[in-house]
C-alpha cells in the first residue's frame, strides 16, 4: 500500500514537473522570474519562514554544540556519513551511464568501510582516490534531461525542486541500500532509529560547517529566500552538470553588454 | 635600410613596453588584491577601521558599476536615464557596505592564488583556494576578473564553491523588482535602508 502511494505521488509530481516546464500554456508562468520556476513562492516564503523559526531553535543550537566536539571527532562524523552516502551514489553513477566512477566509488566504500572503521577514516582520499562527488537521483533524473519544474521549500527538509523531491523519494523505493537494511526490511543489525539518526547527523554537520556562511548571508542579503533559492539552484545545476570547471557554468552573455571602461 | 628597420622595430618594442609597464596579469593582480585585504584584517584596526579600509580596496579593484548593472539584469533597459543615475549611486553605497560587512567578519583568510584561464580579451577566470581552518574546509574561489583595460583591472564576479555572488545577487534583485509589479523604487528602497542601517 505503501509503494503505491508512494508510486503514485510520484507519478502526478512528474506530471505537474512536465507541465510547469511548458511555456504559455501553464497559467503559472507569469510566476518565472527570469529563468527560475517559483510557481508556489506565497507558499514556499511562508515555509521558509517557518524553516528559519525552526533552525533557530532546534538545528542551529544542536550545529554549535556539535562544533564543541573535538576537530578529529567531527571530521570522523562527517567521513562515516559521506561514506553511508556512496551507497545512494554508486547506482546513481551506474544510472548516468558513469561505470568507471561506478567503480571508483564501491572501491571508496570498501576502502573506508574496512580499512576505515565503518568510513570513520577517509583512507581512499589518502591513498590517492579521486575527490568523492556525491549523486543522488534528483541529479539523475537531471541528466536524463528531467527539467528541475517549480521550485518549492519544504518542511524541515528545506529548498528542493519538484524533480528533485521525486528524486529523493526514490530512496524510499529501495534506492537507498541503508534505508533498506534500516527502515525498509527488519533485519537483526539495524533499526530505523539508525536511519534517522544519521540523516538528522548529515543534518546538523551540514549546519554546523556552515554556522558563519549562513549567518553572512542573511546578513548581508535584502532578500535572503531569492538567494538561498538561486544559490540552491546554481548549487544544483553544477552537480549535474558534472562540473567543477566554472567557465562552463558561466554564461558570458549576459556580462558582454555591460561596458564601463 | 637595415638601420631604419631596427629603429622602427626599436621605437615599436618600446611603445608597447611603455603602455604594458603598469599592466599586471589577472592572477598577480587578484594576489596583490587578497594580500590587501588580508593586511587589513590580519592588523590591529578597529572594525570601523577594517570596513573604511575594506571599502577603499573595493573602490580601487572592483568594478562596482558593473556588477550594478549586471544586477539589474534586464530590467536596465527600461530604465530612465535619471533612475540609472540614482541606482548607480544607491548600489554603490549598498555594495561597499555589503563587501566590507562580508569580509570584516574573515579574521585571518589565507587565499593562494592557483592558475588563471583567459576566456576572450575582457575576461579572465583566477582560480584560488581559501585554506582550509579548524572550523571550515577549504574553500574553491574563482575571480572573474575584467581586463578590457590591462592597465586598470577589476573584478566583477566572485564564484565560490562554483556559487557566483553576482548571479545570486541579479536573481535577488530581479525577485524584489518582480514582487513590486516591476517598480524599480522598491528595490532602490531597500538598497537605501540596507546602507542606512
Amino acid at each position: 500500500m505503501k509503494k503505491f502511494l508512494l508510486t503514485s505521488l510520484i507519478s502526478l509530481m512528474l506530471v505537474t514537473n512536465v507541465s510547469a516546464d511548458t511555456d504559455g500554456e501553464n497559467n503559472m508562468s507569469n510566476k518565472n522570474l527570469g529563468e527560475i520556476k517559483d510557481c508556489f513562492e506565497g507558499v514556499n516564503r511562508a515555509t521558509f519562514k517557518f524553516n528559519q523559526v525552526l533552525d533557530g531553535v532546534v538545528f542551529e543550537p544542536l550545529a554549535k554544540a556539535y562544533r564543541v566536539l573535538p576537530s578529529p571527532v567531527r571530521a570522523g562524523t562527517s567521513n562515516a556519513l559521506d561514506n553511508l552516502s556512496t551507497l545512494v551514489t554508486i547506482p546513481n553513477n551506474l544510472l548516468q551511464g558513469d561505470f568507471k566512477k561506478a567503480t571508483v566509488n564501491t572501491g571508496r566504500f570498501i576502502v573506508n568501510t574496512t580499512i576505515g572503521v565503518v568510513g570513520i577514516f577517509d583512507v581512499a582520499e589518502k591513498v590517492g582516490f579521486p575527490e568523492y562527488e556525491k549523486e543522488d537521483y534528483g541529479q539523475t533524473l537531471g541528466v536524463m534531461g528531467v527539467g528541475e519544474g517549480c521550485y518549492v521549500v519544504l518542511p524541515v527538509l528545506g529548498p528542493s525542486t519538484v524533480r528533485d523531491t521525486v528524486g529523493s523519494l526514490a530512496n524510499l523505493m529501495g534506492g537507498d541500500a541503508w534505508y533498506n537494511v534500516t527502515v525498509a526490511n527488519d533485519t537483526q543489525h539495524f533499526s530505523d532509529f539508525d536511519y534517522y539518526a544519521t540523516r538528522a547527523g548529515a543534518g546538523i554537520d551540514f549546519r554546523a560547517k556552515n554556522i558563519e556562511s549562513f549567518d553572512n548571508l542573511e546578513k548581508n542579503s535584502i532578500d535572503f529566500y531569492a538567494s538561498i533559492r538561486s544559490l540552491y539552484l546554481q548549487d544544483r545545476a553544477k552537480k549535474i552538470a558534472n562540473s567543477n570547471a566554472t567557465t562552463e557554468a558561466m554564461d558570458d552573455g549576459d556580462w558582454e553588454e555591460i561596458e564601463t571602461q | 635600410m637595415k638601420k631604419f628597420f631596427t629603429l622602427i622595430a626599436f621605437l615599436i618594442f618600446t611603445v608597447s613596453s611603455v603602455n604594458n609597464v603598469y599592466s599586471i596579469e589577472a592572477d598577480v593582480f587578484v594576489q596583490s588584491t587578497v594580500n590587501r585585504a588580508a593586511k587589513t584584517l590580519g592588523g590591529n584596526l578597529t572594525k570601523e577601521e577594517r570596513v573604511e579600509k575594506l571599502k577603499e580596496i573595493a573602490r580601487d579593484t572592483v568594478d562596482i558599476d558593473g556588477i550594478g548593472f549586471y544586477s539589474l539584469g534586464a530590467h536596465r533597459k527600461s530604465l530612465t536615464k535619471e533612475q540609472l543615475t540614482l541606482y548607480k549611486q544607491v548600489f554603490a553605497e549598498y555594495f561597499l557596505k555589503s563587501f566590507s560587512s562580508r569580509l570584516a567578519e574573515y579574521s585571518n583568510p589565507e587565499i593562494e592564488v592557483n592558475s588563471k584561464k583567459i576566456i576572450n580579451k575582457n575576461y579572465t577566470i583566477v582560480s584560488s583556494t581559501l585554506v582550509a581552518t579548524d572550523s571550515r574546509p577549504k574553500v574553491s574561489i574563482e575571480w572573474r576578473v575584467y581586463t578590457k583595460n590591462p592597465n586598470n583591472l577589476l573584478i566583477r564576479d566572485l564564484i565560490i564553491e562554483g556559487l557566483s555572488l553576482a548571479r545570486t545577487q541579479k536573481e535577488e534583485f530581479s525577485s524584489i523588482i518582480n514582487s513590486n509589479d516591476g517598480k524599480i523604487e522598491a528595490l532602490l528602497k531597500n538598497l537605501s535602508d540596507f546602507a542606512a542601517k
